[in-house]
C-alpha cells in the first residue's frame, strides 16, 4: 500500500470524529474542519517519511490542536471566548473524550444537518464532515462539478458561522425537529443511489452505501429514537435489492419482476432486525417505521405472489394519515389495485389526476398504465407509458416505460 | 465493497472442543467490535468452535465423504470472521490493523464478490437459481 492510500484509509476512519472533537472545543464546524485538513496535510507530509504512528488519530488530533492555537493567537472571532477556549484545548486529552466523543460526534451531525442549511448543502456538508467523503468524491457521486460542490461546502460552514449556529446536541422537542432532518438528510444521499434523479445510470450503489454507513453511526449513537432504526431498516431492506433491480446492460427491473433469490439475505435480516428494534421502542411508527414496516412485507415474501397487499394498503393508508402526500395516495392506489383488483386502483388514481404536484411526476402516468394494462385497456396504457417516458429526468428508466409502451402495442 | 476479515488463531487446528477464549481478550475484541458498529461499517461478525469439535466434507470421485475433526493436514484453520463494508481495501486493512490481535493471531482480509463481477455467464447460472427452488 502506497501511503496515500493508507492516509486516505485513516481520514476515512478518524476525519468524522476528528472534525467533532475540534468543533466541540473551538465552537465552530467549518474552523473544526479547517484544522483538520491542516492535520491531514501535515500526515501527507510526515508519514510516508516517519510511517503511520501507533495511534494515527491521536496524532491527527494533537496536531490539529497545535495548529487551533495558532489560529486562535490570530483570530480575533476568538477575542472573547479565547481564555476559555485555550483552557480546554490544554486540559482535553485525547484518552479522555472517550465517552463524549459520541456527544461530539452527534453534534456534528445535528449541526452538518441544521435547517438554515438547504438540503444541498446539508447533504454535501454531512458527506464531508460526518462521511469523510473528498469534495471530488462527493462531485463524481452527484455528477456536479467539483467547483460548485467546494462552494457549496464553503458556503455551508459560512452560513453556520453567521447565523452563529451553536454547536450541540438539540434538547427535547426540539431535538424530534432536528432529527427529522438529519434523517431527511441520509434519506437524500441514499435516494440518490438508489433511484439517481439525473445520468445515465440508474443508481450508484456507493451513495446507498455512503448513507447506510451514516444511518448506521446515528442509530448507535441514538439508540433510543424509533425512526432512526426505521429509516435504517427502510435503506438496509431497500439496498437489499440492489443487484436485482437492473438487468446486466443496467436496465431497472420492476419490484414484481425482480429475481428474488438476488436480494442480499444479509441486509435483509439486518433491516428487520433494525424494525424490530424500532417497535421495541413502542411509540406510535412514524413515517420511516411505516414505510420500512412496508418495504419488509415485501422482504418478507418469498414470491411476489405471496406479497401481502392488504397489510401494505393499510401501511400506505397510516402513512398519508401521518403525512399527507399524493405520492403516497398514488402508492396506496398501487397497493390497493394489488389487493382487490386494478379498476379499484384505477378509480384511485383517476382521483388523482387533477393533483397539482403529480402533474409533472412521471410515476402518476406509468401506474395508471400498468393499471389499464391489467384491465386490457392496451392502447391507453401505451398512451400513459409515452406520455411517463417523456416526463422522466432519468435515461434508464426512459427505456423502461418506452419498452413498457411497446410491448402494450403488439398483438 | 465488502470485506471478510477472517480471524486465524495459531494453534486453533489443534484446540479441544469446548475451548473457550481468554475473558481478558475477549473483553478488548468487544471494544474492537463496538468501534466497528459505531463507525457503521460492521456487517456480521461470528465466531466458531474449534475444528476438533466440526467436520469436514470432501468430494473425491464426486462423492461426499465425512471426516471428523481435529484434521491433521490443516496448518490454520478460520476461528472467526468479520464482515465489513467499506469504501476501499485499504480501509479494510485500517479496519485489520486496529484489531486487539495477540502473537499468535493472524487476519486475513479478502474482498467479497459482488454479484455485478461476474462475467454474464456465471451472472445468468446464478439467476436460474430460484427456478430450480420453487
Amino acid at each position: 500500500m502506497t501511503p496515500h492510500a493508507v492516509i486516505d484509509a485513516v481520514w476515512r476512519i478518524e476525519s468524522a470524529r476528528l472534525i467533532a472533537g475540534l468543533a466541540r472545543i473551538v465552537r465552530d464546524v467549518g474552523i473544526a474542519e479547517e484544522l483538520a485538513q491542516d492535520a491531514l496535510v501535515a500526515a501527507l507530509q510526515q508519514w510516508p517519511e516517519s510511517g503511520v504512528p501507533r495511534n494515527p488519530g491521536a496524532w491527527l488530533m494533537a496536531t490539529a490542536k497545535h495548529r487551533a492555537i495558532d489560529v486562535l493567537r490570530r483570530n480575533k472571532r476568538f477575542e472573547s471566548k479565547r481564555a476559555e477556549i485555550a483552557l480546554e484545548l490544554e486540559s482535553r486529552q485525547e484518552e479522555d473524550m472517550g465517552n463524549d466523543t459520541g456527544d461530539a460526534l452527534l453534534g456534528l451531525v445535528f449541526t452538518a444537518c441544521h435547517p438554515v442549511l438547504s438540503p444541498e448543502a446539508r447533504v454535501a456538508l454531512t458527506l464531508r464532515v460526518v462521511g469523510g467523503l473528498t469534495t471530488d468524491e462527493i462531485a463524481r457521486a452527484f455528477i456536479i462539478p467539483e467547483p460548485t460542490i467546494a462552494q457549496r461546502i464553503v458556503r455551508a460552514k459560512r452560513t453556520l458561522a453567521e447565523k452563529k449556529v451553536p454547536f450541540e446536541v438539540p434538547a427535547g422537542d426540539e431535538l424530534t425537529a432536528r432529527l427529522s432532518s438529519v434523517l431527511e438528510v441520509i434519506y437524500l444521499i441514499f435516494n440518490e443511489g438508489y433511484s439517481a434523479t439525473a445520468g445515465e445510470d440508474w443508481m450508484r450503489p456507493s451513495l446507498c452505501e455512503d448513507a447506510l454507513r451514516l444511518g448506521r453511526m446515528l442509530a448507535e449513537l441514538t439508540p433510543r429514537e424509533p425512526e432512526v432504526h426505521g429509516l435504517v431498516a427502510l435503506m438496509e431492506i431497500q439496498a437489499s435489492r440492489v443487484h436485482a433491480r437492473v438487468d446486466r446492460t443496467g436496465q431497472p427491473i420492476l419490484l414484481l419482476d425482480q429475481n428474488r433469490a438476488l436480494w442480499d439475505q444479509l441486509l435483509i435480516r439486518r433491516g428487520l432486525a433494525a424494525l424490530e428494534r424500532a417497535a421495541k421502542l413502542a411509540r406510535a411508527r412514524g413515517p420511516y417505521v411505516l414505510q420500512a414496516a412496508i418495504v419488509a412485507c415485501h422482504a418478507r415474501a418469498r414470491t411476489a405472489d405471496e406479497t401481502d397487499w392488504g397489510r401494505i394498503a393499510t401501511l400506505y393508508g397510516e402513512l398519508a394519515r401521518l403525512m399527507p402526500s399524493p405520492v403516497i395516495d398514488l402508492n396506496r392506489a398501487v397497493a390497493i389495485g394489488m389487493a382487490v383488483g386494478p379498476q379499484a386502483g384505477l378509480d384511485l388514481v383517476d382521483a388523482l389526476a387533477s393533483d397539482e404536484y403529480l402533474r409533472t411526476y412521471h410515476l402518476l402516468p406509468s401506474v395508471r398504465g400498468d393499471l389499464l394494462a391489467k384491465l386490457g385497456r392496451a392502447e391507453e396504457a401505451a398512451a400513459e407509458f409515452e406520455r411517463a417516458a417523456a416526463m422522466t429526468r432519468n435515461a434508464r428508466e426512459r427505456t423502461l416505460l418506452l419498452g413498457r409502451a411497446a410491448a402494450c402495442k403488439k398483438p | 465493497m465488502r470485506f471478510m476479515m477472517l480471524m486465524i488463531p495459531k494453534g486453533y487446528e489443534n484446540a479441544a472442543p469446548g475451548t473457550m477464549p481468554d475473558p481478558k481478550a475477549v473483553a478488548a475484541m468487544m471494544k474492537y467490535n463496538e468501534s466497528l458498529q459505531k463507525a457503521g461499517v460492521l456487517l456480521a461478525l461470528d465466531g466458531l468452535h474449534p475444528p476438533s469439535a466440526g467436520v469436514r466434507v470432501s468430494f473425491a470421485g464426486g462423492k461426499a465423504k465425512v471426516t471428523d475433526g481435529p484434521f491433521a493436514e490443516a496448518k490454520e484453520v478460520v476461528g472467526g470472521y468479520w464482515m465489513i463494508q467499506v469504501k476501499s481495501k485499504e480501509e479494510a486493512i485500517e479496519w485489520a490493523s486496529r484489531c486487539p490481535g495477540s502473537d499468535n493471531e493472524t487476519i486475513e482480509v479478502r474482498q467479497v464478490h459482488e454479484f455485478s463481477e461476474f462475467p454474464p455467464d456465471v451472472q445468468e447460472a446464478a439467476a436460474g437459481f430460484p427456478d430450480l427452488k420453487a
